[in-house]
Formats: structure tokens, C-alpha cells, sequence
């Protein structure tokens, strides 16, 4: 009975999450719940606390009130040794990449393997390679993170933070400052990820076209809060005004397409900036 | 009639706060260093045991400080011999001034001097490098990958900043009185067997051990300062640059500190 109840049960549990940072308060009483192999994605406008939020679930950020369970343990309540084994579990992608500075491309991929395996030399330049070559920049193993785009760090970043294909898999705005045929290709490895070794992930972006492509469930956090939480489909069709703003802002949207006709054309513009530079000379 | 009821507490509060505000800073700060050294203390048992890592530290905080230290060591020793010679001339004494400057060499000078050039050279370094690893969330990324930054960062760089100040403080020592050799035998022609005389007869087993004890010391409280700067900045780039600052600014004034602590344990005058 508890066996099954351990494997099916939600792997994450948020509950009652409070995080004040001196007198602000960042995250107000967040609950939610995220089942194994489930994609949850957190959207919501700049500041509203989705980092913090993801930080408190690897115990970056240690919550004022509240807990955070994953297979039922409190992440709160362990000492750095006993979390330094739970966060092998996890994988994390981070906004500004996070590669180490001091070490080439090969090396910062290979950095987990070396820490926490006891893979030869051999079998970790196998995998490492497997996964840079997945993500197209295995042509950039011997520079160093200050010698490549910001777009080939992201992807580096990424396949480091698969390459122990860890259970769960933490990302921070995966697909932000990178084009969109590239951001698919991200979306795809996530996806993957999820099919193949039953990941569970919490992703974190603004790229909403992505947060529709890989979500089981969206949630959209409004000041701290959970404002609208369900599958893509439901939070769509929420009528709560931040998230109709936020979802229709992004391109996708068709009524934005539709309003591009009542745009002005260049033409027009110019006419007008003629028109106001001959009244200024009138007068 | 109010107002001033619900002022004047809140005024005298804020007065007693402003006046307390260093006292209770000063105790925050020798907090954090202490758990910052008993964290790094714990861990250093700990294996993985990071050869790599450590001999790196060895390298920056010791190998690449040895121009500088020999630098500045050579001319110190050279200031004072000069000094002491002009002093003791006037009653006669200048073949003491090989002793004199070993004395100060190896109980003040070597090891202070030593502590401030690596604070100078590599506590700024360390101090900018872990700032930038927070700023560019790097310590996290070790963190979620179940490496213990203390254990990585901190805990190399305060066995480098230990064991290489003191090596450094020798070579100082050695290097200084070469230079006030230099000053009294070959300058100022003072009798050499009688200058090497007067520094074996002065120089005590206890002037060296002081001297020791003084850099091993400082080395480890140098590295603290500079890591804990590094290690807790905050903000970005402006936040690096003050986090360098206040590692140099600290450090010095640690062991300007600290070297009265010790000397007054160590030194018996009445």
C-alpha cells in the first residue's frame, strides 16, 4: 500500500509557502502539488516570485513559513549534509546559464559526472558528448563560457543540467534569449526528457507558445500568488484579468494578430512626421 | 498632546539604535565569520578530499606571490637597516643593526607584511572571483549539484591562505635580511662576521616561533575575510567591487588587530 502510495502520490508538495524578504513579501501562501512525470509550467510577469518559488524547491531559498515535501520529505528541515544527497536527484537549469567560468565546456558537462559518479574518463567523455552533440554544440568543447554566444551557454547549461538524467529537472526561463528554432528544439529535449525517463520538471517562462507546447499543468503566479492553476486549456480560458493580460500580450495571441491591421504603415508615418515638421516651420 | 507621547519613545529608540548600530554590526560580522570558519571546518574532513583544487590554491596564494613578497621583503630590510644604522650612530652601536633587523623582521615585519600583500594580491582575488561565482549564480549551480561550495571554494582556499603565509613570512625573513646585509656589510661597511654575530646572539628560537604563529594566524584570517566578502556579496558588479574593497580593507585591519592580540600573549616585558 505505501509503496504504491509513494510512487503515484505527487512527487512535490508545496504547502503554505511563505517567503518574505524583509518586509516584502515574494511568495504568499503558495500550495500546489506536482505528480511524478508531470511538466508543471510557472508563468507569470517579472517579480512575481516564480525564481524564489523554484529556488525553494532545491533548497536554494529556505522558506519563511510553510513546507515543501518532495517524496515527503521537508526539504526545510535538513542539515547541508543530508540535502547535499537529496539535490543529486535533481537537475537545474539556470536564467544566466551558471556555467563555471574557470573551466571549458567539456569540463563544466562533465563536472556532475565526475562529482557524483564513478564513471571512467572514457564513459564520461561518451555521455557528455552524446548530450552536447543533442544540443548542436559539441563543435565548442574546449572554449571556455566566456568564448561562446549567450544562446550556445544556455544549451550548455542544459546539457549539464541532463546529463546525470536526474528525476526531477528544475528550469529557470530555458528558452529565454534563444531564436525560436532553437527554443523548439529545447521544448523537444524537454519533452524527451519527460517521456523518456519519467522526469517530473518545473519550468519557469514567458515564452508562451513554449508553456503551451510542454505543460501537463500551467500555473500563474500574480504577486506572490497563485492566481489561475490547470491544464494550458483551462488557463486560456480564465477570465482572471492579470492572466487574460498576460496570455494575450504574447504573440500567439489572435486578436493581437487582428490588431496589427489597424496599425499605421510606414508610409503613413512618415506623412505624419511631414506633416508635424511643416507645422513646426509654419509656425 | 499625543503626538509627542507616541514620539518620544519611538526617538529614543531610534537614537539607541543608531548609537548600538556598530556595536551590533561588528557582532554580526565576527558571527558570520565564525560560522563561515566552523562550516569550513567540518567540511575539510569531509571527502571527497580536492587535491586538484587545493594545489590550484597553493599556486595563486603562494607560487604567484613570491615576486612580490621577495619585492617587497628586499626593501624593507634594506629601509631598515638603513634606519637603525643612522639611529645606533649615534651612541656607537651600529653592529647591532644586523640583530635589530632580524628581531623586527622576524617578530613583526615578515609576518605583517607577508599577511598584507597576500590580503593585497590574492584575498582581492578571491574576494572578486567568489563575488562574481554569487553574482552569476555559480555558487548555486554547485550547490544544486550536491557539491558543497563551502567545501569546494572555501575550504582550499583557507588551507592555501595557512600554510602559504607562513612559507611566505620565511622567505620575507630570509630575503629582508639579505637586503639589511646588503645595506650593512657591502654599503655601510660594518664588519660581516660581527653583523652575523649580533643577529645569531639577538635572534631567539622564541622571535621565530612568534613570527610563525603571528603568520599562520593571519593567513587563516586573511583568507576568511577575503572568502566571507566573496562569498556573500550581493548586487551584481557594483556588489563584486565592494566585496573586493572590503576584503583588502578588512583583512588589514584584522591583522593589524590580531597582531596585538598575539603579541601581548606572546611577549613578556615586566
Amino acid at each position: 500500500m505505501s509503496e504504491s502510495a509513494d510512487s503515484d502520490g505527487p512527487q512535490i508538495v508545496i504547502e503554505n509557502l511563505v517567503k518574505r524578504f524583509g518586509d516584502r513579501t515574494v511568495l504568499d501562501h503558495i500550495n500546489i502539488t506536482i505528480d511524478r512525470g508531470e511538466t508543471l509550467v510557472v508563468i507569470g510577469g517579472s517579480g512575481a516570485g516564480k525564481s524564489t518559488l523554484v529556488r525553494h524547491l532545491i533548497a536554494l531559498e529556505r522558506p519563511t513559513s510553510g513546507k515543501i515535501l518532495v517524496d515527503g520529505i521537508d526539504m526545510a528541515s535538513l542539515g547541508d549534509f543530508e540535502l547535499s544527497k537529496i539535490r543529486r536527484r535533481f537537475g537545474m537549469v539556470f536564467q544566466k546559464y551558471a556555467l563555471f567560468d574557470s573551466m571549458t565546456v567539456y569540463d563544466n558537462v562533465a563536472f556532475p559526472l565526475r562529482e557524483q559518479t564513478k564513471m571512467s574518463e572514457r564513459e564520461v567523455k561518451e555521455r557528455v558528448m552524446t548530450k552536447l552533440e543533442e544540443l548542436g554544440v559539441a563543435h565548442a568543447v574546449q572554449r571556455t563560457p566566456a568564448e561562446i554566444s549567450g544562446g550556445m551557454a544556455k544549451r550548455v547549461g542544459i546539457a549539464r543540467a541532463l546529463v546525470l538524467e536526474p528525476e526531477i529537472l528544475i528550469y529557470d526561463e530555458p528558452t529565454s534569449g534563444l531564436d525560436p528554432v532553437t527554443s523548439r528544439t529545447v521544448d523537444e529535449l524537454i519533452e524527451e526528457m519527460r517521456e523518456r525517463f519519467g522526469v517530473t520538471s518545473v519550468v519557469i517562462t514567458h515564452d508562451m507558445a513554449s508553456a503551451f507546447d510542454i505543460a501537463d499543468r500551467v500555473a500563474m503566479l500574480v504577486r506572490g500568488k497563485i492566481a489561475v492553476e490547470g491544464p494550458p486549456e483551462k488557463v486560456m480560458a480564465s477570465d482572471h484579468e492579470d492572466v487574460q493580460r498576460f496570455v494575450h500580450s504574447s504573440a500567439i495571441d489572435p486578436g493581437r494578430l487582428a490588431q496589427r491591421s489597424a496599425r499605421k504603415s510606414p508610409a503613413e508615418v512618415r506623412a505624419l512626421r511631414a506633416a508635424r515638421l511643416a507645422k513646426g516651420e509654419a509656425k | 498632546m499625543s503626538e509627542p507621547d507616541t514620539n518620544t519613545p519611538s526617538v529614543t529608540r531610534q537614537s539607541l539604535e543608531k548609537l548600538f548600530e556598530p556595536v551590533v554590526r561588528a557582532v554580526e560580522e565576527v558571527g558570520t565569520l565564525a560560522q563561515l570558519g566552523f562550516s569550513a571546518f567540518l567540511w575539510q574532513f569531509r571527502r571527497p578530499y580536492r587535491v586538484g583544487v587545493l594545489v590550484q590554491q597553493f599556486e595563486f596564494v603562494g607560487v604567484q606571490s613570491i615576486f612580490l613578497v621577495c619585492l617587497v621583503g628586499l626593501f624593507t630590510g634594506m629601509v631598515f637597516a638603513v634606519q637603525t644604522a643612522y639611529g645606533f650612530r649615534r651612541f656607537g652601536a651600529e653592529n647591532l643593526v644586523g640583530g635589530v633587523v632580524a628581531l623586527s623582521l622576524s617578530r613583526e615585519m615578515a609576518p605583517v607584511l607577508t599577511a598584507i600583500m597576500v590580503a593585497a594580491r590574492a584575498g582581492s582575488g578571491m574576494a572578486a572571483q567568489l563575488g562574481n561565482m554569487r553574482a552569476t549564480e555559480q555558487i548555486d549551480a554547485l550547490e544544486t549539484m550536491a557539491v558543497s561550495p563551502v567545501q569546494y571554494l572555501i575550504v582550499p582556499r583557507l588551507i592555501a591562505g595557512t600554510v602559504m603565509v607562513p612559507v611566505l613570512a620565511l622567505l620575507f625573513f630570509g630575503v629582508g635580511l639579505g637586503g639589511a646585509y646588503l645595506i650593512g656589510v657591502v654599503l655601510l661597511s660594518l664588519d660581516q662576521g660581527i653583523f652575523m654575530d649580533r643577529v645569531t646572539a639577538l635572534l631567539d628560537k622564541r622571535d621565530l616561533v612568534q613570527g610563525l604563529v603571528k603568520a599562520i594566524v593571519f593567513g587563516y584570517a586573511v583568507t576568511l575575510i577575503s572568502c566571507r566578502h566573496g562569498y556573500y556579496a550581493k548586487g551584481g558588479a557594483e556588489g563584486v567591487g565592494l566585496a573586493t574593497t572590503r576584503a583588502v580593507v578588512w583583512s588589514v585591519v584584522g591583522v593589524f588587530f590580531l597582531d596585538y592580540i598575539i603579541t601581548s600573549l606572546m611577549t613578556d616585558v615586566s
